[in-house]
């Protein structure tokens, strides 16, 4: 019974958004300039800020899994911080880092590369909430993977670069992927951190949950259809991220 | 001498000193925890000793001590090191697990395909080359991690019961191929099997204790064993001490009377050891008369079918584990079980006395 009353607990309110849905006008209110503009703002910035997870969190995951150091542990947690902080906080202190009177910022606008309330910040924003997922994937991956391939590969003459291009990175590609996946799903979401840090410029950093969020006031139709198609692509995600599963443990 | 190796590591009570000869084949035998594996960690790079130095072919493979700290990583030794767990690539098909090695050497992808094939022929297993691992059965996938060990064409390979993981009625095709392929190959194989050992390798190293107790021609080395293991693992009873008259007087005064056969003259206080089959072994309730036999008082310890007899072990209570083969019948006559005060009995004619 707990767990019925637990699924029905996430199905229904799904269920009830699908219900309210305005199915007439539909299109029409995905098709607005501005639902346009923020859905293809987010697939972007949520796709280079998936790239950047990978970037820098491959190498995170293998040193975090493969290396022993003193302090791992208190690396591991910080690095996975912005999982439990509260995104509006993650945003405050990107805005202290990179914005205009920040750490970093005012080097970098001296350098003409203004961040805040810019596409970069948008994506630095989503970077900075979803590389924990792609690390947590990726690191449990290689952990379970372990490291006797890695050691026949080295005792058949393969140097260690050789060994994580041909043996260990295909070994994790599953892991990998669904961190991936998982990591772009998250970017796609991001809120808090956005809208402290990069603001709700329409086109330039108004992804569409800030969009949502607004058209919630005053055109209620067009938030749910917006989220629904939220909903669509986190259940195609579920999806795909099981199937990888399945297929890492046969 | 292609592999000389001489190591320390404190930690796991370990000193080895040991050399194998070009195109040797060496059989390393010892109880769990004798240091077998340790070894080969040394050997092939995944375990660092504390000091100690080892050449293979007249490279130095490490050089560890005050003041020298040369280590080869394992992709520089030329070591290929076949486990239990054949560990195939799951991601690669067959004739590109095999064709690793060769790649990663630099060879151009159609060369190193054709090597492969050439070394899944040699295993008898070219027909499974488009597979993928996980289609493969256990005995197949360990003649493809052979072939594969195989293709690197290492200075040394180095076998870790190859066997252990394989099904027993496939045990033997792995074991005519294993013989073929490593003739005139400087094999070391770790093995628990005394049929292995015999039949895959020219000389024998017994391990105790992270120590070699004993080294010596294979088949030499199994009929007249010096360290206990050996005996057990031969199957022989094994009694050692010092000559004395016609016999042998171990520890605690156990004393066992036999032949020296064609063996060099001993002189009594020589070290001698004293060797017999289980089967010839009798039991007696109580101690009989008559005959140079030997009589050892024991408790039985263990009560086991061996084949078609039964296998009773006697302890003498002067730490010997004496085994003896009796009928089934003889041990229901005769009420055994352990815990039973029983007398052994060897004739002096079926025991062998040689140097220890």
């Amino acid at each position: 019974m707990p767990a019925a009353a637990g699924a029905a607990f996430v199905v229904v309110p799904l269920l009830a958004l699908g219900l309210r849905v305005d199915w007439s006008r539909f299109g029409e209110l995905l098709g607005s300039p501005s639902s346009l503009a923020a859905l293809t703002l987010s697939l972007q910035t949520s796709a280079v800020a998936t790239l950047a997870c990978l970037v820098l969190g491959v190498p995170m995951a293998l040193v975090l899994a493969r290396r022993r150091f003193p302090g791992r542990q208190v690396v591991r947690s910080l690095a996975l911080l912005p999982l439990v902080l509260p995104p509006v906080v993650g945003g405050i202190a990107l805005l202290y880092t990179f914005g205009r009177r920040g750490l970093l910022g005012q080097t970098l606008d001296v350098l003409g590369v203004p961040v805040a309330f810019t596409s970069v910040a948008v994506v630095l924003a989503q970077t900075f909430v979803a590389l924990p997922f792609l690390v947590v994937s990726l690191e449990g991956t290689l952990r379970s993977v372990g490291q006797r391939y890695e050691a026949v590969a080295a005792t058949l003459g393969a140097p260690p670069s050789t060994v994580l291009c041909r043996v260990t990175l295909p070994l994790v590609l599953p892991g990998l992927l669904s961190g991936a996946v998982l990591s772009f799903a998250r970017a796609l979401g991001e809120f808090g951190a956005t809208i402290t840090f990069a603001g709700s410029l329409q086109g330039v950093t108004r992804t569409l949950p800030l969009e949502i969020y607004l058209r919630q006031v005053d055109d209620p139709d067009a938030a749910m259809a917006l989220s629904l198609v939220l909903v669509a692509v986190a259940i195609g995600i579920t999806v795909a991220t099981a199937r990888l599963g399945e297929r890492a443990h046969r | 001498m292609t592999l000389a190796c001489a190591a320390t590591l404190a930690a796991r009570g370990f000193d080895i000193d040991l050399e194998v000869g070009e195109g040797e084949r060496v059989a390393v035998l010892g109880q769990n925890g004798s240091g077998k594996s340790t070894l080969l960690g040394v050997l092939a790079g995944t375990l660092r000793p504390d000091a100690g130095r080892a050449s293979l072919d007249g490279r130095v493979l490490f050089d560890l001590g005050p003041g020298r700290r040369l280590w080869l990583p394992p992709h520089r030794r030329g070591i290929a090191l076949l486990a239990q767990d054949p560990l195939l690539f799951p991601h690669l098909t067959v004739l590109d697990n095999v064709a690793f090695a060769p790649r990663v050497g630099g060879a151009p992808r159609a060369d190193a395909r054709a090597r492969a094939e050439r070394w899944l022929e040699e295993v008898e297993v070219l027909p499974l080359a488009g597979r993928r691992p996980h289609e493969l059965s256990g005995g197949e996938a360990q003649r493809v991690a052979l072939a594969r060990a195989l293709a690197a064409e290492p200075a040394l390979l180095l076998l870790d019961e190859p066997m252990a993981a394989v099904d027993v009625a496939v045990a033997p095709m792995l074991r005519r191929v294993l013989r073929r392929v490593l003739a005139g190959r400087t094999t070391m194989i770790v093995t628990h099997d005394l049929l292995d050992a015999l039949l895959l390798s020219d000389r024998l190293v017994v391990m105790e204790e992270g120590r070699v107790a004993e080294s010596g021609p294979t088949e030499e080395t199994l009929r007249h064993p010096r360290a206990g293991f050996t005996a057990r693992l031969a199957g022989l009873n094994l009694i050692r001490g010092t000559r004395d008259g016609g016999g042998v007087v171990g520890r605690d005064g156990v004393r066992i009377d036999g032949t020296t056969g064609d063996a060099p003259a001993l002189r009594d206080g020589d070290p001698a050891a004293a060797a017999f089959a289980p089967a010839e072994v009798s039991i007696y309730l109580s101690p009989p008369t008559g005959s140079p036999r030997n009589h050892l008082p024991v408790t039985i310890t263990e009560v086991e079918p061996h084949g078609e007899l039964v296998r009773v072990r006697g302890d003498d209570h002067h730490g010997h584990s004496i085994a003896a083969d009796v009928t089934p019948v003889s041990v229901a006559e005769l009420d055994l079980y352990p815990g039973r005060d029983v007398t052994f009995v060897v004739k002096a004619a079926t025991v062998t006395i040689y140097p220890a």
